[in-house]
């Protein structure tokens, strides 16, 4: 049994932190990995990398956005209860190398993914540019950490409601048109990440991207995250998460990540429907 | 229980073995409760004596772990159920799953003697009645500890070879501790085989039973990643065994194969098994209810694939397999089974590729006739495509059921462990040491897939071996 020490809610109750305590993995995990985490014993199996570590109190910290039966169940979860089951950490790490200037951009959640690899980067002698963005300003999450973990940030609004009216990429193109960028990490929806590799491309410019595949086990014993990247099936959970962003078919992991869509509809309508009736 | 399974019977009473009664086929086609119900204590006392007790028993020779069956035939025989099962225990830790999963007809009855001219005796039924018996009327008494050694000892893995591995060390007197990857114990028989071949209650009650001896279990550690090998010595662990399973899994290769609704055998299994998908929604994780499901390949594994998608409302479901009936490598009882679950068999049959929609779901797989030619490296004929003769399957849901390779996690982190080049763990065939000084494997991370009891008896050959280390010294 995994305790939550800390809980909090951002971007208006859509997107919640526990803070978890997890000793072993948090000896172990570094920026870039994630975990497996399972409420109780009829949940599902779910990933998802961490936001950060503390190994001297032994927790482990998950940033997450509410979409369906799974993570409702998450957030229902209050300070002093637990999760059954915490498996981690998994994946490889970030590779974090002084390469001269770097851009990370984050959108949604993927923020808080975005962070640990941010503060890294900074860590280890790079100047950093950090772009996060969110539809709007009441959902932008963790601007004060970012600008703390970076040289200069830019924050964007898809309604202009506050920072750049626009998405990441126009900010990123600006930078890369005037600047000598080394490597750009792009965390966040699919879409975002497709967009990122396409004008990063352009430029000719590395770019590592986290991919949020739907998995199992977490340890490449089922292929349920197989992605297809430069033409070749890799296993998300074990190969990545992090992935070179000019070779991957987001097409495909976009397709993927519906295979459920309708059993997922299906479960969380169940839930909020019992919700209520408790109520 | 009228609903027999016929068998083969002679003209004497000695050689009609007793059926096994068990759900009739077009019922449990759609249920996940097991299949035989198991004998009764009449039938078991009838089979039993049908025993020869012969002399030189070759049964035993059939046995991987060397059960001395006829000692605990004869126990049924008289009666004497809890000295059948002691003797059993004697050499096996886990009989009620080895009664249900066993290869029997290629192991102890495949070799005796009543099998040359009739039926053999229904070995693995009778364990499995003897073991069933103590599980539901047993006193639960534990067998006789040896004194603490003082020594420990960490498993990693709680598959059959793991299980074995810490019940064998354990009453020797060692201090075991199991780490298991996953949330519950079992591996292979919690994730892969499925309920209604062998319940999960009883893999935990056997689990349970390891506990009350003393093991402790610790779940959701997946050494490689949350411990690192070395560090379990640094820990104060003095061996180590390793039954990781082979759990790296085959795909075909063949274009279209990341399509929406293709699974592996392990994830498909998984996802119905542990995670209980087949009581979505009622437990959270979600599975894909093919109306037209094709298997590939026709191991044990490609079968209960294959029945737990007819369980779950499938129309029809193919075996797709490029050989033909006689290499099928899967236990007689499961062919039999599937079969009379409506299972069909595309034998000589191998696909080439997957064809989709425009939302990414498979909606067919392209294959190609294929023939038999000459024997390949296994002995097996290899099979040959067929010109011109491409023709489509279609189907919602596929699963690949080729075989597994060797997971790396634990193998790729750790300095000094000697791999072949398939991967696999290099271990002595006669104590299972490794190249690194005291670390142990065994079961399918040494051999590749293999059986249930093959894991089990790598697992008792390394505890002897592990013992003496722990005893006497490298």
């Amino acid at each position: 049994m995994f305790e939550i020490l800390r809980r909090e809610e951002m971007a208006g109750g859509t997107v919640v932190l526990n803070e978890i305590s997890a000793p072993l993995i948090a000896q172990k995990a570094k920026p870039g990995q994630f975990v497996i985490l399972k409420a109780n014993e009829t949940g599902e199996r779910i990933p998802l990398t961490m936001a950060d570590t503390d190994p001297k109190k032994g927790t482990i910290t998950i940033i997450y956005q509410i979409v369906g039966k799974s993570t409702s169940l998450f957030k229902s979860l209050q300070v002093g209860s637990h999760f059954q089951d915490v498996i981690g950490p998994l994946g490889k790490p970030t590779h974090l190398e002084k390469l001269g200037t770097v851009v990370c951009v984050g959108g949604g959640t993927g923020v808080a993914v975005m962070h640990p690899i941010t503060r890294g980067l900074k860590e280890i002698g790079n100047r950093v540019i950090a772009i996060i963005g969110a539809r709007n300003k009441d959902l932008l999450i963790l601007e004060d950490k970012m600008k703390a973990a970076s040289h200069e940030l830019h924050v964007c609004t898809d309604d202009g409601s506050y920072g750049h009216h626009g998405f990441v990429t126009d900010v990123l193109k600006d930078i890369l048109a005037k600047e000598d960028v080394k490597m750009v990490a792009g965390i966040g929806p699919v879409p975002m990440m497709k967009f990122v590799s396409k004008i990063t491309a352009e430029y000719k410019v590395k770019t590592i991207v986290s991919l949020n595949a739907i998995m199992v086990d977490g340890t490449g014993m089922c292929g349920c995250c197989r992605v297809s990247v430069g033409g070749e099936t890799r296993f998300a959970c074990v190969d990545g998460p992090e992935f070179d962003g000019h070779k991957v078919d987001f097409e495909e992991l976009n397709q993927r990540l519906q295979a459920y869509k309708t059993e997922e509809a299906e479960a969380t309508n169940k839930y909020t429907c019992q919700c209520k009736a408790a109520v | 229980m009228e609903d027999i399974m016929s068998e083969k019977t002679g003209k004497s009473d000695q050689a009609v073995r007793q059926p096994m009664p068990e759900q009739k086929a077009e019922i449990r086609r759609r249920n996940f409760e097991e299949v035989p119900y198991g004998y009764t204590e009449e039938f078991a006392v009838k089979e039993a004596e049908r025993c020869l007790e012969c002399k030189k028993p070759s049964c035993m020779n059939g046995c991987p772990v060397s059960v001395d069956i006829p000692d605990f035939i004869k126990f049924i025989k008289e009666k004497k159920y809890t000295h059948a099962i002691r003797k059993i225990w004697e050499k096996n830790a886990l009989p009620a799953v080895c009664g249900r999963v066993c290869p029997q007809e290629n192991q102890c009855e495949g070799q005796c003697v009543l099998g040359k001219k009739g039926a053999p005796v229904a070995i693995g039924n009778l364990e499995r009645f003897i073991a069933d018996m103590e599980r539901k009327n047993g006193k639960g008494d534990l067998p006789p500890k040896a004194k603490a050694t003082g020594k420990k000892v960490a498993v990693v893995g709680s598959g059959p070879s793991g299980l074995t591995v810490a019940g064998d060390l354990v009453l020797k007197g060692h201090e075991v501790t199991m780490y298991e990857a996953f949330h519950k114990p079992g591996g292979v028989l919690v994730y892969g085989i499925p309920e209604f071949r062998l319940p999960k209650e009883i893999v935990f009650s056997e689990v349970n039973f390891l506990e009350r001896l003393g093991v402790k279990l610790e779940c959701n550690v997946v050494v490689g990643r949350t411990v690192e090998l070395d560090e379990l010595f640094e820990q104060g662990f003095d061996a180590v065994y390793l039954g990781l399973g082979a759990g790296l899994p085959k795909f075909l290769n063949i274009p279209g194969e990341n399509l929406i609704g293709i699974y592996s055998a392990n994830e498909y299994l998984t996802r119905s098994n542990l995670m209980k998908a087949y009581l979505f929604p009622e437990y959270d994780t979600p599975i894909v209810k093919g109306k037209n499901v094709a298997v590939f390949g026709a191991g044990n594994v490609a079968m209960d694939s294959a029945r737990t998608a007819m369980r779950l409302g499938a129309d029809t479901v193919h075996i797709i397999y490029r050989r033909s009936r006689n290499e099928m490598p899967a236990r007689a009882a499961e062919i039999h089974h599937a079969e009379e679950e409506g299972i069909e068999f595309s034998l000589l049959t191998a696909p080439v590729r997957f064809v989709g929609d425009d939302k990414g779901r498979v909606t067919g797989i392209e294959c190609i006739k294929m023939e038999l030619g000459e024997p390949d490296a296994s002995g097996r004929r290899s099979p040959v495509p067929v010109e011109g003769s491409k023709f489509l399957i279609e189907c919602d849901m596929a699963v690949v059921s080729v075989g597994s390779g060797a997971n790396p996690i634990l193998t790729g982190t750790t300095k000094d462990l000697g791999l072949n080049k398939r991967g696999y763990i290099i271990a002595d065939p006669e104590t299972g040491k490794t190249t690194k000084k005291g670390v142990w494997a065994g079961g399918d991370i040494v051999t590749g897939s293999a059986t249930v009891i093959l894991a089990m008896g790598a697992g008792r050959m390394a505890s002897d071996s592990m013992h003496k280390y722990l005893t006497l010294g490298w």
